[in-house]
């Protein structure tokens, strides 16, 4: 019975699995990238995912003053307009986004790689103070206040005691990934203008049915998410292969002494990275945003597990196989909900995951983003 | 960046004293050693009635906070050790053999059947225990990262069924577990109650429980078993070649720390009487794997102190409120950016780590392949 519920909407539940699962690539994208140069899984990533959300809702609500959707009544119909202000809303959450990539990256990561420098040290002095101010006030500007009268002598003391040239173990990485990310996700809950509640954000684009395929309804928004999500794939492959900048990633990738020895800078290096891992979270926050019209600050947290999920399904560090392994997952989820109901979705997605690296131990397309033509 | 004379100095000071008393305290004779160890096991029982002057929770119970966070998070801090810290294998879903060893109490002692607590213990441990070595067959042939999504699949894979299983109670969860027997002693006319009211009798239990499990872990570290483990840790591909059965060693790995969470697990059931498949978040794996690490990995007492710093830390600044957790994960960047390797690291791995300049070779030791440019000062 369930099958034929399968059956029945085989369709529909591919085309909204191809868009849920193109969210899933985009993500992906950022853990691949990171993991295939440092070898680290950016657990913050699932928050600078959530970061661009807000930089979605905060484009579309207070730059451009668009209101809920009250009745269906879509502010713009049609045309240009409607294009630039997705567009706008896209540009603003790239750039929460990779803000919120490289900013992580400088403070809490960078200074582990032994190349911790001023601008690290004053913002981990400020962060420092700013708690310390938590025991004497419960006012956020005087907390904010006393952090940044004690920065100037935290910073000193931090700056001497940054270990130069020496790396941390990979688990410590880790655990700083895991504290930056409950970090961020706790401001935002703390000092966002909603808390903890969800946030509704703007409905811009009318989800009209655009045509049938077979008998699944394809909405403009499943379409949208799709074409954006393959062209900043196809983007980002272009810079990675074809640029010098993108010549500099794979050779650190493959090989961080040899490359320092070739003139590139790693830390540069590093930092675009993050960037580029940042911009397709911010894009695949926007998407997210024109589908479920929603978010809120733990909105990263699953999400990031899917889409790290999707990562290594397709084989970590590769960038075909984050876009093999997003989509592959957003459909396994959707047949399985229909087959097994949608509770028992996410055990059939980690059984799916464990089946495959029983057989390839290294996901569907294996590791590659140093090795080949990534 | 060359550092100013007196920050070398005080730091000189400060190593120095420190290796000065670790070779003092080795120095001691056996006698007064154990004298000094039994002493503050003897403060540690008395916490709950004489507190230190700081050491308190403003806003809750303090002996409800030590039997309800600290004694569980110890227990699995220390479980989870022997699969981090001593084997090198990275687990993000250790909450999985936690939840096995709650409901496994549960169902024993009050969802299908009605056992003393007692009986549900070992029980418990073999149900966990049998969970590691199902979850860890298949998988411990994967490495490193490989291994921690699959392992993190497994915690979410054991909370999603309890969820939703009638059996297991589904989302609302197994109550009325029974608390453990209660204690008189009628020569002295001494009562230990397992109640709802008075937390102090399950630290009193959990405490006991975490000495000896300190005890024989140690006995385990020092054995044939503990230098596997540290030579799988440190090179598995060389363990394989010098003779160790990496696999067997690391499936055993696996299964003495899911013995220990479940008997975490199986505490906390009947501390609380009632589980549901929330009291088992995937955060509760990373809260645990930042115990390890953040207090030393591979080291039991950095482990301990780790776990106490984790559970205690949140409740101490509970006057913050909401900002609390904001302020956890400030105080663990900042800690791991400055002392990397933990509050407590081990000696072997300190030696590591003054001897190759990063702390050990294996999986996780391994340290990340981009260095910085300057090689020092």
């Amino acid at each position: 019975m369930t099958n034929l519920l399968l059956w029945k909407a085989f369709w529909n539940l591919t085309v909204t699995g191809l868009a849920l699962g193109s969210i899933y690539a985009l993500i992906a994208l950022g853990y691949t990238l990171v993991y295939g140069v440092l070898r680290l899984i950016n657990f913050a990533h699932s928050e600078v995912f959530m970061v661009g959300t807000m930089g979605a809702l905060i484009a579309s609500t207070k730059v451009l003053g668009i209101d809920l959707i009250v009745n269906g009544d879509y502010p713009y119909k049609s045309g240009l307009v409607l294009v630039g202000v997705l567009a706008f809303t896209a540009a603003v959450a790239m750039l929460f986004s990779g803000g919120a990539a490289v900013a992580i990256e400088r403070v809490a990561y960078r200074p582990m790689r032994g190349s911790g420098d001023i601008v690290s040290a004053t913002v981990l002095a400020f962060l420092t103070g700013f708690v310390l101010a938590f025991f004497v006030s419960e006012n956020a500007t005087v907390d904010v206040i006393i952090g940044l009268i004690l920065t100037g002598p935290i910073a000193y003391g931090y700056l001497r005691l940054m270990g130069r040239g020496r790396t941390a173990p990979r688990l410590a990485f880790l655990i700083t990934a895991i504290g930056a990310s409950t970090a961020i996700a706790e401001a935002v809950a703390i000092w966002g203008p909603d808390a903890r509640e969800q946030y509704q954000t703007p409905r811009v684009l009318e989800k009209k049915v655009l045509f049938h395929f077979f008998d699944a309804d394809v909405r403009v928004d499943y379409v949208l998410v799709i074409v954006v999500a393959i062209a900043m794939m196809v983007g980002l492959t272009i810079f990675v292969n074809r640029t010098r900048i993108g010549r500099g990633v794979r050779a650190v990738a493959q090989d961080v002494e040899t490359a320092r020895l070739m003139g590139v800078n790693v830390d540069k290096v590093i930092m675009i990275t993050f960037l580029l891992g940042g911009l397709m979270a911010g894009g695949a926050a926007v998407m997210f945003t024109v589908i479920y019209d929603q978010t809120r600050y733990n909105i990263g947290f699953l999400l990031g597990i899917k889409s790290f999920t999707a990562a290594v399904l397709g084989g970590i560090g590769n960038l075909k196989g984050a876009l093999l392994g997003g989509l592959a997952l957003g459909l396994v989820e959707n047949y399985s909900s229909a087959i097994f109901g949608s509770q028992w979705k996410d055990v059939v997605a980690f059984v799916v995951l464990l089946v495959v690296l029983m057989f390839r131990p290294t996901g569907l397309l294996g590791e590659s983003l140093g090795r080949a033509r990534a | 960046m060359t550092f100013p004379p007196f920050v070398l100095r005080v730091r000189q000071a400060v190593n120095d004293r420190r290796r000065a008393w670790a070779v003092k305290w080795r120095l001691l004779p056996r006698r007064v050693r154990v004298g000094v160890m039994v002493l503050l096991v003897a403060y540690l029982y008395l916490l709950p009635v004489a507190p230190l002057p700081f050491v308190r929770t403003p806003e809750v119970g303090f002996s409800g906070v030590l039997a309800d966070q600290v004694v569980i998070y110890v227990l699995a801090a220390l479980g989870l050790n022997v699969v981090v810290g001593m084997a090198g294998l990275l687990d993000l879903g250790y909450v999985g053999f936690y939840a096995v060893g709650a409901y496994t109490t549960a169902v024993l002692s009050s969802g299908h059947a009605n056992w003393p607590w007692l009986a549900t213990l070992p029980v418990a441990i073999a149900a966990s225990m049998v969970a590691g070595v199902v979850l860890g067959t298949p998988t411990l042939r994967l490495r490193g990262d490989y291994l921690a999504i699959v392992t993190l699949g497994f915690g979410e894979i054991i909370r999603i069924s309890a969820n939703n299983s009638n059996y297991l109670g589904g989302p609302r969860g197994i109550t009325s577990i029974p608390h453990p027997p209660s204690i008189h002693i009628p020569v002295v006319d001494w009562h230990l109650d397992f109640g709802v009211l008075d937390a102090k009798p399950y630290y009193w239990l959990g405490l006991t429980i975490i000495i000896i499990v300190i005890f024989l872990l140690r006995r385990l570290e020092h054995s044939r078993v503990g230098r596997a483990w540290t030579a799988i840790r440190e090179d598995e591909d060389a363990a394989e070649l010098m003779g160790v059965p990496t696999f067997k060693f690391k499936l055993w790995a696996f299964a003495i720390g899911a013995a220990i969470g479940g008997l975490a697990g199986s505490l906390y059931a009947s501390k609380i009487g009632f589980i549901n498949p929330d009291n088992f978040p995937f955060l509760l794996s990373i809260l645990f794997l930042s115990a390890v690490v953040l207090g030393g990995s591979g080291n039991i007492a950095g482990a301990v102190l780790g776990a106490v710093v984790i559970s205690y830390g949140p409740e101490r600044i509970r006057n913050f409120s909401d900002r609390r957790y904001f302020v956890f994960g400030v105080v663990l960047v900042i800690v791991m950016v400055f002392r990397p390797q933990g509050l407590l690291p081990s000696r072997r791995r300190a030696a590591e780590l003054a001897h190759a300049g990063s702390e050990g070779t294996g999986l996780l030791g391994e340290p990340s392949p981009v260095a910085s440019e300057s090689a020092d000062g």
